[in-house]
């Protein structure tokens, strides 16, 4: 069964110099369970891609589909993952993970339930009446991802959602993100800039072309988990991916590594 | 043990060297008049002015005076924070309201609210209606403004996340609007205070019965300067009691959630 079906997608912004191409002419099938990694040089649209999935922005032609159903607006089965983990400061991490529970109308016992269950497993029960300000960034981002997990949603979009951590919380999230997908058989689109860490998860990556071209390669990962980083075919793989990436770049005349 | 380590010895010597900044003050100004350099019906000495605080203060006129002032304080503030802390959010929203009432707003706040006695006293009378109306006037405007430009600044981040979590209507504007742009509401509701605080007492000089600034207004006209400076230093105590009772809170709140 197909999650999200993308058909014949375009979608252009207006800049000063003129029309500028985000997506054009894409078609894209994710399957249901499914970890998809989008990859590409800044520029290639996979941000609006998602934001298209997730119901920011609509296409100019084309439809996005999740379930047979036009999406239309943004909502909590479809479930997005910022760089910035745009938690709420005003609430502390218990109301935070509650948040969405409180708007789906739970009552008080079965909130407080399901976020205990939650902080458990993004192991913050010890911070759970902490203030957002309080918290590192790895923290920040693993709120973030207790409050995303709070409705279940069938759909996790993430945009480059790691990017802003050291290395170490990196490595410690991945190996979360790992588990949480084998658990719960969610389907993730995940957008990064390191074709590393798309092939240290993914069960797909999926490079794009710059300036709006679509997709440009496929590659399947069919390595066993649990991965790691420093994994030798990960590391394999991703230096394939990146000498394409490379080429790219260069017959699109930036010239340089993306 | 050093300061650092010490944070209550630190507060306390904060706390004594400016107390001792006051008394050497009030010392200074005996000192002077004691003098005798001018006539004392220009300035009066300390001791004088205590005497007149006394006396307000024991035959209640003072208490009073206080009482009728912050009467018309509490209806004129509490009328401009219901219609502007609401408008406010309103106007953060929308681009036409804002196009048109806001910059109403904004060309409206260019005017010093006692402009408005003369049409206040037509239209209500010499009467409380009018006095709080120039409340009102003076500081509601300030109020919606601050709050619009709270709502304006909130990081678009807030408002997607909002979205995906479901938060729709007037959820949203209760439960993230509101509470996002709690520290521009408190900028609001300060600045609308000391609007309100300047305008009461500007319309009260003017014309007024009994009240705070119509007491000042008195010790003028009988030449008792000591009246006036007692006047003036009550205004001080109670514009300084809520910065500290109603605004520290509120800062201490925002501290807390926001960190900053």
């Amino acid at each position: 069964m197909a999650v999200i079906e993308l058909r014949n997608v375009s979608r252009h912004f207006v800049a000063d110099s003129g029309v500028v191409p985000a997506i054009t002419a894409l078609d894209l099938t994710v399957r249901e369970g499914e970890f998809l990694c989008l990859v590409g040089p800044s520029g290639c649209g996979k941000s609006t891609l998602l934001n298209l999935i997730a119901g920011f922005e609509r296409p100019d032609s084309g439809s996005v589909l999740v379930d047979g159903i036009v999406v239309e607006k943004p909502g909590p089965e479809r479930f997005v993952i910022f760089q910035e983990p745009a938690l709420f400061p005003w609430l502390n991490v218990r109301r935070n993970v509650a948040f969405g529970l409180k708007v789906a109308g739970l009552s008080q016992p079965e909130q407080d339930g399901r976020v205990n269950e939650l902080l458990q497993l993004v192991h913050l029960s010890r911070f759970a009446d902490a203030w957002i300000h309080e918290l590192s960034g790895g923290m920040k981002q693993r709120v973030a991802l207790a409050r995303a997990l709070a409705l279940d949603p069938a759909i996790l979009l993430m945009d480059e959602p790691f990017a802003a951590l050291d290395a170490q919380t990196r490595d410690l999230l991945h190996e979360e993100m790992e588990q949480i997908w084998q658990r719960t058989g969610k389907t993730i689109i995940f957008v990064t800039h390191n074709v590393r860490e798309a092939v240290r998860l993914g069960t797909r990556v999926i490079l794009m072309s710059p300036h709006g071209g679509g997709i440009s390669r496929e590659y399947p990962i069919d390595l066993p988990r649990n991965r790691f980083l420093e994994d030798f075919d990960v590391a394999r793989i991703a230096s394939v991916i990146r000498d394409d990436l490379r080429r790219e770049s260069m017959s699109a005349g930036e010239g340089g590594s993306p | 043990m050093t300061a650092r380590s010490c944070p209550v010895a630190a507060v306390w010597r904060r706390r004594l060297s400016s107390l001792g900044f006051f008394i050497v003050l009030l010392f200074l100004w005996q000192g002077i008049c004691s003098l005798a350099l001018w006539d004392e019906a220009l300035l009066p000495a300390p001791l004088q002015v205590w005497q007149a605080l006394a006396g307000g203060v024991q035959d209640g006129t003072m208490a009073a005076a206080v009482l009728a002032s912050m009467k018309r304080l509490f209806v004129g503030y509490g009328l401009s924070l219901a219609i502007g802390i609401p408008l406010g959010l309103l106007l953060g929203r929308n681009r036409l309201l804002d196009d048109t009432a806001g910059s109403l707003a904004v060309g409206l706040q260019a005017l010093p609210s006692i402009c408005w006695l003369p049409l206040a006293v037509l239209w209500f009378g010499l009467s409380e209606t009018a006095m709080q109306f120039v409340v009102v006037m003076g500081s509601f405007m300030s109020v919606t403004l601050a709050v619009r430009d709270g709502v304006k600044s909130i990081p678009p981040l807030y408002i997607r996340a909002s979205r995906v979590l479901g938060a729709r209507g007037w959820f949203f504007y209760g439960h993230v609007l509101l509470p996002a742009s709690m520290p521009a509401l408190l900028t609001g509701t300060k600045l609308g205070w000391s609007f309100a605080w300047r305008s009461l007492m500007a319309a009260e000089l003017l014309y007024g019965s009994i009240g705070i600034g119509s007491t000042l207004m008195s010790g003028r006209e009988l030449h008792d300067m000591a009246l006036v400076v007692a006047a003036m230093l009550v205004i001080v105590a109670i514009g300084l009691l809520f910065d500290r009772v109603l605004f520290q809170a509120g800062e201490r709140y925002i501290q807390r959630r926001w960190g900053t």
